[in-house]
């Protein structure tokens, strides 16, 4: 019985200890930030491997998530004789929710888990170490910039999958299943809103964006360096980035709608 | 890859995110920040606007002329106050164009349909509509036609 309490003691330390060794990391990350704007190729390179990577695969599954909406939308409405209203159905589902959290999620598998596999990596070989041996501060050099490139990277990823999807909706509510156009786009049109639908969705992607990459950059900095520790780094940051994207998720709708 | 290669993709990378970021705002939302302050503003008094809201739709021939832009309630004479901000390039409304809230569908949104009416001057800004009806509200239509059964079962078994 002792012995459960020590350990639950334990692990509940454990557990605090790490979330202040991360809101630290943060804080340095954040102060690098202001010098990183005069070494914006720093961050370009983080936004080539970050971004640029990420393209494809947003891309595609945006156009099949809009694709299957459109799909699932039209036989439920048509029940009703309202598949005019798919295009609205398709849009606000995309804008407010599954744009910014499927984008974040396979932003976590895709770009989060090479984050942490490549800090982590370069703490396993040393490189950390040997930069700090040259008086040059990993946290700003190494981290700051993915971190930052994350925080870029996101919202432009959660938009394009929302567009391409809402394409995808059109394509196969418009294009297979006769849909007419003009309704498809007017009724959209009419009832997203700018502001209260589209601008939210942006602040979740930033607000994702930033956690999914403190967690990636966060866990690689902290992972045990040997390969077996990478390689758990890599699957925690994988499995808490997605709990927290779902979690973070329903506090933002509850607060924004 | 050398760094101008990855730099140029960085930079289409940003430039479709930006894109896309556009299109929805352009494309999919109603977004109308020319023509939001343009146009003149009238009042119309209704004694029940149950379902309205700022920024429902004011019709006129089933073609959509101008917003609500604000409703208050003036609790002197207990009417709504619906102002309706109508497009500046509907100038020639007569002055005793009357004001009714409709429903669009059965179920619908509810929207202001304006009817023109005969009069030689034209409305102007701050003008009050004079002639409004109120809102149509399904329960209160649906008890007064339960009280007009029940008053006539009453009157057979007398």
């Amino acid at each position: 019985m002792l012995n459960f309490i020590q350990q639950l003691g334990g692990s509940g330390l454990y557990f605090f200890q790490r979330l202040g060794r991360a809101h630290i990391l943060l804080g340095h990350i954040l102060m690098g930030i202001p010098a990183m704007l005069t070494r914006l190729p720093l961050v370009i390179q983080q936004m080539y491997s970050v971004g640029v990577l990420s393209f494809l695969i947003i891309l595609v599954s945006g156009f099949f998530v809009g694709m299957v909406l459109g799909l699932q939308g039209y036989n439920t409405l048509v029940d009703f004789g309202a598949e005019e209203t798919l295009g609205v159905m398709v849009s606000l589902a995309l804008v407010r929710e599954l744009g910014p959290v499927v984008s974040a999620l396979l932003f976590a598998g895709r770009a989060g888990s090479a984050l942490t596999a490549e800090i982590g990596l370069m703490k396993a070989t040393e490189q950390l170490s040997a930069m700090e041996m040259m008086a040059i501060d990993p946290i700003r050099r190494v981290l700051t910039p993915r971190f930052l490139a994350g925080f870029i990277s996101m919202p432009l990823l959660a938009a394009l999958f929302s567009a391409v999807g809402i394409l995808g909706g059109d394509f196969v509510g418009v294009g297979l299943l006769g849909v007419d156009e003009g309704a498809y786009w007017s009724q959209m049109q009419a009832s997203v809103d700018l502001y209260d639908d589209i601008l939210n969705g942006v602040i979740k992607s930033i607000v994702f964006g930033g956690v999914v990459t403190w967690i990636a950059v966060f866990e690689g900095y902290d992972a045990i360096p040997t390969s077996e520790g990478v390689s758990r780094a890599t699957t925690r940051t994988v499995v808490h980035s997605s709990l927290a994207i779902l979690g973070l998720d329903f506090i933002l709708t509850a607060i924004m709608f | 890859m050398n760094t101008k290669n990855t730099e140029i993709l960085v930079g289409l990378f940003i430039a479709i995110g930006l894109a896309s970021l556009f299109m929805l705002a352009m494309k999919v939302s109603n977004l109308n920040i020319y023509n939001n302050d343009s146009g003149y503003e009238i009042t119309a008094n209704f004694d029940d606007i149950s379902g309205l809201k700022v920024k429902s739709p004011v019709t006129m021939s089933g073609v959509r002329i101008g917003r609500v832009s604000d409703i208050t309630f003036d609790s002197e004479i207990f009417e709504a106050v619906v102002k309706i901000r109508i497009e500046s390039q509907y100038k020639a409304l007569p002055k005793d164009t009357s004001a009714s809230i409709y429903t669009a569908g059965l179920l619908g949104e509810k929207y202001i349909g304006l009817e023109a009416g005969g009069d030689e001057e034209n409305l102007q800004q701050g003008d009050k509509l004079k002639l409004t009806q109120s809102s149509l509200v399904l329960e209160k239509l649906i008890s007064r036609f339960v009280d007009a059964f029940v008053d006539k079962d009453s009157d057979t078994k007398k």
